[in-house]
């Protein structure tokens, strides 16, 4: 099957501390690192959007590829829930930025933090059919939470992108299962600024149900138990989420670790699992297989099984690692930056 | 005043791509691209891509922004030579501006230049970041 051919993440230098949006909100930091295992999240500055994610980290994605000419990628997909257009897409950006116009197909993909998930699995189809040669997916997101909501402790932005195609892979796509049902635990309507959630809901029925519905599927289909895998990468709206639902599935914390962002990175919606896959693919070895399961709130779970080639050790290093942006050089803001950063405070025009 | 979005888009691929015209006679690369080299009169050009990284040539520390950067002030404007020798002039940003300095590595990112008020159109292009990996 078609696979992934180059890959790359993008994050923002700028950090916010959970214990720095609690005392302004009079929020009990200790309590919310416990229970969310949350530390700290990504802030983007003011000129960083969406777009500018996607396309840092679709060059990150060419630079891995081994010299695919963007004129040969067939489409371009963007997965994210904070388009900085309503109406205007995203992906002809990326595509122009890339000198990847004009013989594309572009499209944007919503679908709460899942719509980077679904741009993989179509950019892989549009590849696997035959139907073009290479397709760009990108998981970004610069996700917004409401001032004071659980939300704003984890809402943080990123980008993942890979190039697919079928030769030269650096991993190969096995098996895909993707679940879906009708779930109202969270969204955003026309016209509101920040979204809402079900607060509770959002676990047991939603996260929970879906990422293990999709899980099991593709464990049964593959034919594959928990232990086959070397790694594992599930979609973290938080640190304990994922944490949870990978030992109630029968993975383990040295499985889940390479990917396992959220607790320094926050929640990146759209990016999270695909962020956490281009991690996990930094520090993987040829013939590893790698477990990755999505969710997007309204709701639904892509799941992939990846088996890792001998060509990750030639590119690992034609980028920069994402544990490095995660890790390394980091600028600390405090409440009323980021507020002016998120473009919180109300301005006149 | 911010810019007009069909100025923008008439220079994408500079400001995207950063694409440079480099005259035949001379060998010379021009950014922004140029028709006709100034030193000779050619008009023999090829398009070519600069590089991503340099060093800062010279800058100057923006307080007292344009209504459109007022809220990445204070911002450093910088002269930055790129490692084939060409010059351009960007905003360099998650930088504190007391750590700007002369001969500091940048490198190039893709973000967001300005916006039309809050129902315009978006331009997108260069600034430079430290360049730390």
């Amino acid at each position: 099957m078609a696979g992934i051919v180059g890959y790359g993440a993008h994050l923002p230098r700028h950090r916010i501390k959970v214990e720095e949006i609690a005392k302004v909100w009079g929020a009990d930091a200790p309590s919310y690192k416990k229970g969310l295992m949350l530390r700290e999240k990504s802030v983007p500055p003011p000129d960083m959007d969406t777009i500018t994610l996607a396309v840092e980290a679709a060059k990150n994605a060419l630079k891995r590829s081994g010299g695919v000419n963007p004129v040969d990628i067939g489409a371009i997909y963007i997965g994210s829930e904070s388009h900085p257009y309503a109406v205007k897409p995203s992906g002809t950006v990326v595509a122009e930025a890339i000198g990847a116009t004009p013989d594309i197909h572009c499209a944007d993909f919503e679908f709460a933090c899942k719509a980077g998930s679904e741009a993989m699995f179509v950019a892989l189809s549009h590849v696997d059919s035959g139907y073009m040669k290479y397709a760009l997916a990108i998981a970004a997101d610069t996700s917004q939470g409401a001032p004071s909501d659980a939300l704003e402790f984890s809402a943080a932005a990123g980008a993942g992108a890979f190039i697919m195609g079928k030769d030269n892979l650096i991993a190969e796509c096995l098996f895909t299962h993707s679940y879906m049902t009708d779930m109202p635990d969270f969204w955003r309507r026309e016209h509101q600024f920040y979204p809402q959630h079900g607060g509770r809901f959002t676990g047991e029925e939603a996260y929970f149900a879906h990422t293990k519905g999709a899980s099991k599927a593709l464990l049964k289909k593959s034919g594959l138990k928990p232990s086959d895998f070397t790694y594992a990468v599930f979609h973290q709206p938080n640190g304990k989420f994922p944490q949870r639902v990978a030992f109630e599935l029968g993975f383990t914390q040295e499985q889940i670790d390479p990917g396992w962002l959220a607790p320094r990175l926050g929640n990146t919606y759209s990016g999270a699992s695909p962020i956490g896959l281009t991690a996990t693919l930094d520090v993987s070895k040829p013939g590893d297989l790698i477990f990755m399961c999505s969710y997007g709130s309204g709701a639904g779970s892509d799941g992939f099984v990846w088996k890792v080639t001998q060509r990750i050790d030639e590119v690992r290093d034609k980028a920069v690692r994402t544990h490095k942006l995660l890790d390394e050089n980091l600028i600390y803001v405090d409440y009323g930056t980021y507020a002016k950063f998120r473009r919180k405070i109300k301005m006149n025009e | 005043m911010t810019m007009f979005s069909s100025r923008n888009w008439r220079e994408y691929p500079q400001r995207y791509r950063l694409e440079a015209s480099k005259f035949k006679k001379s060998g010379k690369t021009y950014f922004p691209p140029r028709a006709v080299d100034p030193e000779t009169g050619d008009t023999a050009q090829e398009m070519v891509k600069l590089p991503d990284t340099g060093k800062i040539v010279t800058y100057t520390v923006i307080r007292t922004a344009p209504s459109q950067w007022t809220e990445i002030a204070p911002y450093a404007l910088a002269i930055a030579e790129l490692t084939d020798g060409t010059r351009l002039m960007a905003q360099v940003v998650d930088c504190d501006v007391n750590a700007v300095k002369i001969g500091m590595e940048i490198r190039i990112e893709f973000r967001r230049i300005q916006s039309e008020s809050d129902h315009g159109v978006l331009s997108y292009g260069y600034k430079f970041v430290p360049k730390w990996y």
